[in-house]
């Protein structure tokens, strides 16, 4: 401590961070509220540097492609961005064996989520955490409210109950190597309410590794609840910024306004 | 005139990222990913990356014959460090209870659980993981050193990291920053830079590091 004299130590200067997510199909960038209707939304190396240039901390890539076929796409799609764009990429969708990490991280991502295959298979989080490292590997736990108080993990966007109880299961993927969770409230989801901010805290509360809080965000002062009541580490939300309504400066802007330490 | 710099490959981590943003900063140079200790030797300049932990780092630049190359860049050349190629120029590394290469004394201890406790009593998170400040140390005669060109004080880099750095000699601090604790987050000494965060990953500021990095000429004696 000797080196740093007069620092006042209770100052925390890291950046609550703003993460815009990609919806990816076969190459392109997708917009839908739900599965059913989506539309073309651009060239993703185009709109990931979109978003570099308006300050987004991270991008987050969600390949929804259905065909098993179609899967390497995703990997030409993660190397034209990462020749581009210099900060954090994670990516998620279909990841189901290390190889599979370990292919996405080769193409350029700095981490990789990994969903309903931890569900399945527990071991897969510790396999990769312990050959690619904790800091490159996301869990994603998608939870619904099933009594006051208590949230389940749920898999297949929402409709299958895994039984898993959703605090115990972020405690269990961070024992096992999960460097970060990317938590999405299912019950908000696609309704721009608002973060579970019950959820998202007992989530962050029970984990000492970082929460990103996801699912509902339909304006700024949601992202500020998730970090300020939600006790969240970062905010992840599509919507909002790919329809123009808000851009990632604006809501840093709003943020650091209401006292949240943010990179602007 | 163009150079060529080697980012040393040892199959730990994305070296990709690294090797794409220095060709995107000096289009003109060659960047090498590999793990040739001729080509390492016959680099004008060295970049060892590297993220996961330490012990298999160091295990693995052991089995591929390159901690020899590594020592001798560090000894001669233009030298960037990044993540665990910081940690790696120090001695005694917590994690796995490993020896570094001891290029720098000093140690490379874990964030300390009490210590990780914010001002309103929430419990900060391991890793350090995101954007944080990086204050830049004034050296011996007034400047800060010559990488932090164009780059304001304080500006944010990308940061994923348990262990740090402890260097046993402040003069070698060229950057801190503070989680929990203040910790050196840069350190410099004659041909060495060397940065806990990721530039590769920091946007226009850490693009800013590694272009300066590529046009550096630092005195050797």
């Amino acid at each position: 401590m000797a080196l740093f004299p007069g620092w006042d130590t209770d100052d925390i200067m890291l950046a609550k961070r703003i993460i815009p997510c990609l919806d990816v199909k076969a190459g392109r960038v997708v917009k839908g509220v739900n599965f059913v209707e989506l539309r073309d939304a651009g060239d993703p190396v185009e709109v990931a540097r979109r978003y570099d240039e308006q300050g987004a901390d991270e991008i987050t890539f969600l390949d929804i492609t259905a065909s098993s076929d179609d899967r390497d796409i995703i990997l030409h799609v993660v190397e034209q961005v990462a020749e581009q764009v210099f900060i954090p990429l994670t990516v998620g969708g279909g990841v189901r064996e290390v190889a599979d990490v370990r292919r996405l991280l080769n193409a350029g991502a700095d981490k990789v989520s990994i969903n309903t295959a931890a569900v399945n298979h527990p071991q897969l989080v510790a396999d990769a955490s312990a050959k690619v490292g904790s800091q490159c590997i996301v869990v994603a736990i998608d939870a619904k409210q099933t009594s006051p108080g208590k949230w389940q993990v749920f898999t297949h966007g929402g409709r299958n109950n895994t039984g898993l109880d959703a605090i115990e299961w972020a405690q269990r993927v961070t024992s096992l190597g999960a460097g970060e969770i990317l938590l999405t409230c299912m019950d908000r989801d696609g309704t721009r309410n608002g973060f579970d901010l019950a959820l998202t805290r007992a989530i962050s509360e029970a984990v000492d590794i970082p929460v990103i809080a996801s699912g509902g965000v339909g304006n700024l002062q949601h992202l500020a609840d998730g970090v300020i009541a939600g006790k969240a580490d970062a905010v992840l939300a599509a919507s909002i910024f790919h329809y123009g309504e808000y851009t990632v400066r604006q809501a840093k802007q709003y943020m650091r306004d209401r006292g949240i330490e943010v990179r602007l | 005139m163009s150079c060529t710099v080697a980012v040393v490959d040892y199959g730990m981590g994305n070296l990709r990222s690294v090797a794409k943003a220095i060709e995107h900063v000096a289009p003109d140079d060659r960047v090498l990913v590999t793990a040739d200790p001729a080509a390492i030797a016959a680099a004008d300049r060295v970049v060892v990356p590297g993220q996961g932990a330490m012990p298999d780092c160091m295990r693995e630049l052991e089995a591929r014959g390159l901690r020899q190359p590594v020592l001798e860049a560090a000894a001669e050349k233009p030298f960037l460090g990044i993540c665990i190629g910081l940690q790696m120029l120090f001695g005694h590394a917590e994690e796995g209870n490993v020896m570094g290469l001891g290029v720098l004394p000093g140690r490379v201890p874990r964030f300390p659980r009490a210590a990780m406790v914010a001002a309103d009593g929430a419990r900060l998170k391991v890793p350090h993981m995101g954007w944080n400040e990086v204050n830049q140390a004034v050296q011996e005669g007034g400047e800060v050193h010559p990488l932090w060109h164009g780059i304001a004080d304080g500006s944010r880099f990308y940061f994923v990291h348990s262990y740090y750095v402890e260097p046993e000699h402040a003069e070698v601090i060229a950057g801190s920053t503070q989680y929990g604790i203040p910790f050196t987050s840069a350190v410099a000494r004659a041909n060495i830079f060397a940065v806990q965060f990721h530039p590769e990953k920091s946007a226009q500021a850490g693009l800013q590091l590694l272009g300066s990095f590529m046009r550096w000429k630092p005195s050797l004696c």
